[in-house]
C-alpha cells in the first residue's frame, strides 16, 4: 500500500534547489523546465551557491562511505544555512542526500565524525532540513487532482512511466513506501491527460546506476535495450521519468545502442517536470526539449 | 575450450575475519544470510552477467577474501536495491555489496573508469562537469552559462578538495593534484 499523506501547511515555500551534475551539465532543459514551472506551482527556487556533486552514489558510496557522507553533508549544510528543504530532480542525488541526511540525523557518532571534518570550513551539520524529490513533493503535497486542475493543454498520448530505482528504494529511507508496484507517478502522468501504459518489467532498473554505466557500458546499455524493447512493444509514444540520470541513459543511450547493437527505437524521453510543463501550457522551448538526442517532435506534434 | 577445473577451497587460505570486516564496513547483517537466493533471482544485472549476489555473500561468509575483492563482477551491481527490499532475512544485500566494494577499494581493487570519475569530482566538484557544448546550450536556453555550483565558485571547489584530502580519498584513488 502506498502511503499518501495530505499536504501540511501552505504549498508556497522556498526550496534550496539542488542541481547535481547530469541535469545542469548535460540536460539543462530539465533545469529550465523546473525553473519555468515553479511559479505555477507557487514554488520558490533558491540556488545553492557552491553546491557540488551529491556525490554520486555509484562511485563515492561504493568507494568510501566516509567521503561520501562528508561531501553530502557539505551540500546539506548549504541548504541548512539557507533555512530551506532541498528540492532535487534526480533520483541519484535524492538517494545520496536523503540517505546521508537520515544517517547523520540518527547516528551521533557519524555526525560527530563528519562535523570534525567540516569544522575547518566553519560548517556544521545540524539536521534541520528535509531532502525532497520533485516527484515526492508533487505526489504528497499536491496530488494528481490538484495537478489535473492546473492542466491547460492535456497531453493525449501513451506514456511509458519509468520510476527509477532510487526514487523508491531503499524504502526505509523513502517517504513513499512503495518499492515494488508504485502508482503515484502513473497517477500524476494520467492527471495530465496521458495514458500510462503497462509494459513488461516496468520496474526494472535502467542500468545506469552503481557505476555500471561508467565502467561496463555494454552491460548497462543491454539493460536499457531490454527496457526500450518492452516499451516499444507496448506501443508507447514516449518515456516519462523523474530522474536526470535515467533520462540520460534512455535518451543518449538510444544513440549508443543504435551504434553498438544496431537497434533503433526512436522513443522520445522526457523528465516529468518537462511533461508537466507542457501540460501547464508552456511552449516546448520553455521546457527545454530542443536538445534531446532522440527527437521530441513526435510528442510536440500530438499536443 | 576446456573448462577451468574447480579447485577445492583450502582452509588455510580462508580469512575467517572477512565477514566481520564486511559487517564493520556497512554490511552489518551479512551473517543473517541463509543462502535462499532471492537476491540473485531479483537481480537485473545477474540476468545477463555472471554477477551473483548470493554467491558473493556465501564466499564472503566463508572467508574467501581475495577472490571476492579482486573479482571485477563485484562492480556489476547497479544498486537498484530490489534484493534489499525482497530479502526475507533482512540482510540488506545491496549494503553488503557496497561494503565489500569499500573493502575492495581499500585493498587497491578499483576500476580505472571509476577512478577517473572520482578524480573528476576532485578537479571540478562534479562527476560530470560542464563542457563547451552545454555551456552554449545553457546560454541558448536563457540559463546562466555555468550553473551556480562549484563551477561558479573556486572557494567552494577548494572546500570539496580539502574534504577529500582530509578523508584521504585523494590518496585512496591515487589522485594527482596539479
Amino acid at each position: 500500500m502506498e502511503i499518501v499523506r495530505k499536504a501540511e501547511g501552505p504549498l508556497t515555500k522556498p526550496y534550496a534547489f539542488f542541481l547535481g551534475c547530469m541535469i545542469p551539465n548535460r540536460y539543462p532543459g530539465i533545469e529550465l523546465a523546473m525553473r519555468n514551472i515553479a511559479p505555477a506551482l507557487d514554488i520558490e527556487l533558491r540556488d545553492m551557491e557552491g553546491a557540488s556533486c551529491c556525490p554520486a552514489p555509484g562511485v563515492f558510496k561504493s568507494f568510501d562511505k566516509t567521503t561520501w557522507l562528508a561531501l553530502a553533508a557539505r551540500n546539506l549544510v548549504i541548504a541548512e544555512s539557507m533555512g530551506c528543504d532541498i528540492l532535487t530532480l534526480c533520483s541519484g542525488c535524492y538517494g545520496t542526500l536523503k540517505e546521508a541526511n537520515e544517517i547523520l540525523k540518527a547516528d551521533p557518532d557519524q555526525k560527530e565524525k563528519v562535523n570534525q571534518i567540516l569544522k575547518e570550513f566553519e560548517k556544521e551539520f545540524h539536521g534541520t532540513i528535509q531532502v525532497r524529490h520533485v516527484a515526492e513533493v508533487l505526489a504528497l503535497d499536491y496530488g494528481p487532482e490538484k495537478l489535473r486542475s492546473m492542466v491547460k493543454k492535456p497531453l493525449p498520448m501513451k506514456a511509458a512511466v519509468h520510476y527509477g530505482c532510487h526514487l523508491l528504494r531503499p524504502s526505509k529511507y523513502r517517504e513513499i513506501k512503495s518499492p515494488e508496484r508504485p502508482r503515484f507517478l502513473d497517477d500524476m502522468v494520467e492527471a495530465l491527460g496521458a495514458k500510462s501504459i503497462p509494459y513488461r518489467d516496468k520496474n526494472m532498473c535502467c542500468g545506469a546506476g552503481g557505476g555500471v554505466r561508467t565502467a561496463s557500458l555494454d552491460v548497462s546499455l543491454d539493460m536499457a535495450r531490454e527496457k526500450l524493447q518492452n516499451i516499444k512493444e507496448a506501443g508507447a509514444d514516449l518515456i516519462v521519468t523523474p530522474c536526470g540520470f535515467c533520462v540520460f541513459q534512455f535518451d543518449r543511450g538510444q544513440i549508443e545502442i543504435r551504434d553498438k547493437f544496431g537497434v533503433e527505437f526512436n522513443i522520445p524521453v522526457l523528465h516529468y517536470v518537462q511533461f508537466l510543463g507542457l501540460a501547464l501550457g508552456l511552449p516546448p522551448d520553455k521546457v527545454g526539449l530542443q536538445n534531446n538526442a532522440v527527437s521530441t517532435e513526435p510528442v510536440i506534434s500530438k499536443i | 575450450m576446456a573448462e577451468t577445473p574447480k579447485k577445492p577451497l583450502k582452509l588455510d587460505e580462508l580469512d575467517k575475519g572477512f565477514a566481520e570486516e564486511v559487517a564493520k564496513a556497512g554490511g552489518e547483517k551479512i551473517n543473517l544470510c541463509i543462502q535462499c537466493g532471492t537476491c540473485t533471482a531479483s537481480c537485473p544485472s545477474g540476468r545477463r552477467t555472471a554477477f551473483r549476489t548470493r554467491q558473493i555473500i556465501r564466499k564472503a561468509m566463508l572467508g574467501c577474501k581475495e577472490p571476492v575483492l579482486a573479482d571485477k563482477d563485484l562492480w556489476l551491481c547497479t544498486t537498484c536495491y530490489t534484493c534489499l527490499e525482497r530479502c526475507p532475512r533482512g540482510v540488506d544485500p545491496t549494503d553488503v555489496i557496497l561494503a565489500i566494494r569499500n573493502t575492495a577499494v581499500k585493498s587497491g581493487h578499483m576500476l580505472d573508469r571509476h577512478r577517473q570519475v572520482a578524480s573528476m569530482v576532485m578537479k571540478s566538484g562534479h562527476a560530470v562537469p560542464i563542457d563547451e557544448a552545454n555551456r552554449k546550450t545553457r546560454v541558448a536556453m536563457g540559463l546562466n552559462e555555468v550553473p551556480p555550483t562549484t563551477h561558479k565558485s573556486p572557494e567552494a571547489l577548494k572546500e570539496v578538495q580539502e574534504i577529500t584530502k582530509k578523508t584521504g580519498f585523494d590518496k585512496l584513488v591515487h589522485h594527482e593534484w596539479k
